[in-house]
């Protein structure tokens, strides 16, 4: 794990004093609405329904416990108790008062936590895969890279005021778990035939209003050329990216309005100037950043354990949290372990004080210490013994933390939606509440199988909708909440967007509707196949028969 | 007379800047005497500008600052339009004016300029910062002085700082 020397202290302690100022002349109104709106946001701060949100980076997802006890610090001292796991890596509080936000930056720092540029419209904190370096598939960990990354993006001045906002994420394994096809910039870390170490960078990736699928821009930039590179690709983008309109700023609808290959020219004619220029990385300072990432002490343990094997007969329960919450490991006798935030009844994401503070204690005594944030809002012991899993699973079960719904329908990515964001056009949580409730048995939904449903409150799509098996988004008709379902999206290597099922439904009808799709796989799948898998194999007319049924064939039958 | 930040101290200044009305073109308008600051469109379509030596150039977000790269060497400054704060554009041409067209003269930044902005603007290869005349008063102008470094070792490098932290400073593993 990256520890910060005394320049990485220095500097946001700094941006601590600066941001305490920025509150102090806003508050005496020398600073306008509008000139703070951009100095809260890259601060990470939010003007929300109730009060202002926080978001407080996470970098690449990794915590400390020291940090991890911080978190439930502050939840307990500046918040009603509890704090929210978004999808991007970053921790949110919902209800602290501007006039605290200094304070709570302060203490952060104090334990090598920030929140900067966690809004706004400049380079947004990096992400990554949540099992880097523990993974069997991992060809080459992220984690230095995401640091050189989020070292270099760091008040980097060029890009602090880009058109719009701008997200990174990096993965180095032969599964993409950090979803790069859906970023601005996706980086996947590899080697090339030579066996140097370089990037294949897809570029004008995002959600939102206009869902897109980045597009391959290099399919190998040496390391040393990395900084310079993602130089050249802001550079274009600060200079010509649209700026008129809003929903018209991010760069994939430059990428798209110049197509990649033109937009590739225009990034290679300014990296020609840049490469070779002082951001080339040195082997020097990439050693030194990798060196913070070596293996923790693993112990040579034997590949099984009886005792754990023992209790996996022995109980059901744990057997079926195994099967789900436990994940292998490249170490033999070690697993990572995924801790859900998605129990039954309770939001998305969220988790309180108590949890936090027993979470830094299981991180100490199970898993050296660190803790890892998925994007999924859940989060991971990346390295605990097989030999204790059976013990970590009985205190997580108590704290309510070991729902064995990894992957499964219930644990879905959720939006705050209407209940806490301004932007909504409808409420997300109490939908995600309302499928929790109906897919309540748990040997059904292990059946049912690897499924991801994705519910935003609006196309802003923060709950990742478009990349959804299932996705369900809130649309406001005539002041009024519905919701539109669409089938079909994947994240990952073969990531894509959902298709809109048909018209939509009315808050009561959505657990219906999910069962009515989950109904038609179940009926056509074929052994082993996934819910996505089938979708893209029969197609959506199947599964629109089942869920508008007679209706649908009336009105073709009206329109002759 | 209008304020302005340079090199690190407030001066006063005596050019004044020229913007085209809505039905004003580059080719005929009237720069009067004195010292003017013209659109990069103005100086380009009326040669005789070029001569003047009290007469500069501003860029606008959309200018091309390549060209203007001929006339470095003659201008007494060049300066950038911040048309709103939030624009980011200017931090690109003034970086692309210093690292790549070697404008060596004063670059000034003007508009909407904001202090909370000059440490980054700085950093960019602005050494002349204008806020409008009306944003701050002497007393706040003077307190913005301590907003021209905030951050006193960037990790990246810049305009100013030619090399990243990491060739700079020895850092410890
Ligand atoms: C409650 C306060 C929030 C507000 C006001 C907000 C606002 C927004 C807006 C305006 C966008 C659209 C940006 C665009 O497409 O250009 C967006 C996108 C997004 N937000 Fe949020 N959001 C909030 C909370 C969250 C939370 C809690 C999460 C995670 C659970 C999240 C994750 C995302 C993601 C992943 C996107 C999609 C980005 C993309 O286009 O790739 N946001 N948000
Ligand atoms: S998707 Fe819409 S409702 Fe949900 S958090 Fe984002 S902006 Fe708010």
């Amino acid at each position: 794990m990256y520890r910060y020397d005394e320049y990485d202290q220095q500097l946001v302690d700094e941006r601590v004093k600066q941001f305490a100022d920025q509150t102090r002349r806003y508050l005496a109104g020398e600073l306008s609405e509008d000139e703070f709106l951009p100095l809260r946001l890259q601060n990470g701060l939010y003007v929300q329904k109730h009060a202002p949100m926080l978001r407080i980076a996470i970098p690449y997802g990794n915590l400390r416990s020291d940090q991890v006890r911080m978190f439930a610090h502050i939840a307990r001292t500046y918040d009603k108790g509890y704090a929210h796991f978004s999808t991007r890596q970053n921790i949110q509080y919902n209800w602290p008062k501007l006039e605290d936000v200094p304070e709570i930056l302060g203490k952060l720092a104090s334990v090598q936590i920030h929140a900067i540029q966690t809004s706004g419209n400049c380079i947004r904190n990096t992400t990554s895969d949540p099992f880097a370096g523990v993974a069997g598939d991992e060809l080459i960990d992220p984690r230095p890279w995401c640091e050189l990354i989020r070292q270099w993006s760091t008040f980097h001045p060029e890009f602090a005021y880009l058109p719009r906002k701008f997200k990174m994420a990096v993965n180095g394994a032969e599964e993409d778990r950090a979803v790069i096809r859906c970023h601005d910039i996706g980086l996947e870390v590899r080697h090339n035939a030579a066996g140097e170490t370089g990037f294949r960078i897809f570029v004008g990736g995002g959600l939102g209003r206009t869902p897109m699928v980045g597009e391959q821009i290099s399919d190998f930039v040496p390391w040393p050329h990395l900084l310079s590179y993602l130089e050249a690709i802001l550079r274009v983008y600060n200079r010509f990216g649209r700026r008129d309109n809003k929903f018209k700023a991010r760069i994939k609808i430059l990428v798209k309005a110049l197509g990649i290959d033109a937009f590739r020219e225009q990034v290679e004619a300014e990296w020609a100037h840049l490469k070779d220029g002082p951001s080339t990385l040195s082997t020097d300072e990439v050693a030194r950043i990798a060196a913070c990432f070596v293996d923790p002490q693993y112990e040579s343990l034997p590949a099984t354990d009886a005792g754990f094997e023992r209790a996996r007969a022995e109980s059901k329960p744990f057997a079926k949290w195994v099967e789900r919450n436990v994940r292998g490991h490249k170490r033999a006798g070690y697993a990572s372990v995924v801790v859900s935030l998605k129990k039954t009844g309770v939001p998305p994401g969220d988790i309180t004080a108590e949890q936090l503070d027993l979470v830094a204690a299981w991180a100490d005594r199970y898993s050296f210490g660190e803790v890892r944030v998925t994007h999924e809002q859940n989060l991971v012991f990346a390295d605990v013994k097989r030999a204790e899993l059976f013990e970590l699973w009985e205190q997580l079960r108590e704290a309510a933390l070991a729902t064995p719904n990894f992957g499964l329908l219930t644990d879905m990515i959720c939006c705050p939606g209407g209940d806490f964001c301004n932007l909504a056009n409808a409420k997300s949580i109490p939908i995600a509440e309302s499928v929790q409730r109906r897919f309540d048995d748990l040997d059904y939904l292990h059946d049912i199988g690897e499924l991801e449903l994705n519910i935003s409150g609006c196309m802003n799509a923060c709950g990742h909708h478009h990349v959804g098996h299932i996705g369900i988004l809130g649309v406001d008709k005539n002041g009024e909440e519905w919701y539109q379902i669409t089938i079909g999206g994947r994240q990952g290597n073969d990531a894509g967007i959902g298709k809109v099922i048909g018209r939509s439904f009315a808050a009561a009808d959505v657990p219906d509707v999910i069962e009515a799709l989950i109904d038609t796989y179940i009926d056509h799948r074929h052994e082993g196949e996934r819910f996505v898998d089938t979708v893209h194999r029969i197609g959506l007319d199947p599964f629109k028969a089942r869920v508008y049924g007679e209706q649908q064939t009336e009105r073709k039958v009206a329109n002759g | 007379m209008a304020k302005l930040i340079k090199n690190q101290a407030i001066v006063d200044d005596a050019w004044q800047v020229l913007t085209l009305a809505e039905d004003q073109r580059a080719e005929t308008v009237t720069v009067g005497e004195g010292q003017w600051i013209v659109p990069l469109s103005v100086f380009l379509a009326q040669p005789a500008l070029q001569q003047r030596s009290d007469v500069a150039v501003w860029l606008d977000g959309d200018d091309e600052p390549a060209d203007v790269a001929p006339f470095l060497a003659q201008l007494p400054l060049v300066a950038v339009r911040f048309p709103k704060f939030s624009d980011g554009r200017g931090y690109s041409i003034a970086t692309l004016l210093r690292s790549r067209h070697g404008h060596t003269g004063e670059l000034r930044a003007i508009g909407d300029v904001l202090r909370d902005q000059f440490d980054y603007l700085g950093r960019c290869g602005f050494d002349a910062l204008q806020p409008d005349a009306d944003r701050y008063t002497d007393a706040q102008l003077e307190d913005a002085l301590n907003s021209l470094t905030v951050f006193s070792e960037p990790y990246q490098a810049s305009v100013t700082i030619a090399s990243p932290l990491f060739r700079r400073q020895r850092r410890a593993a």
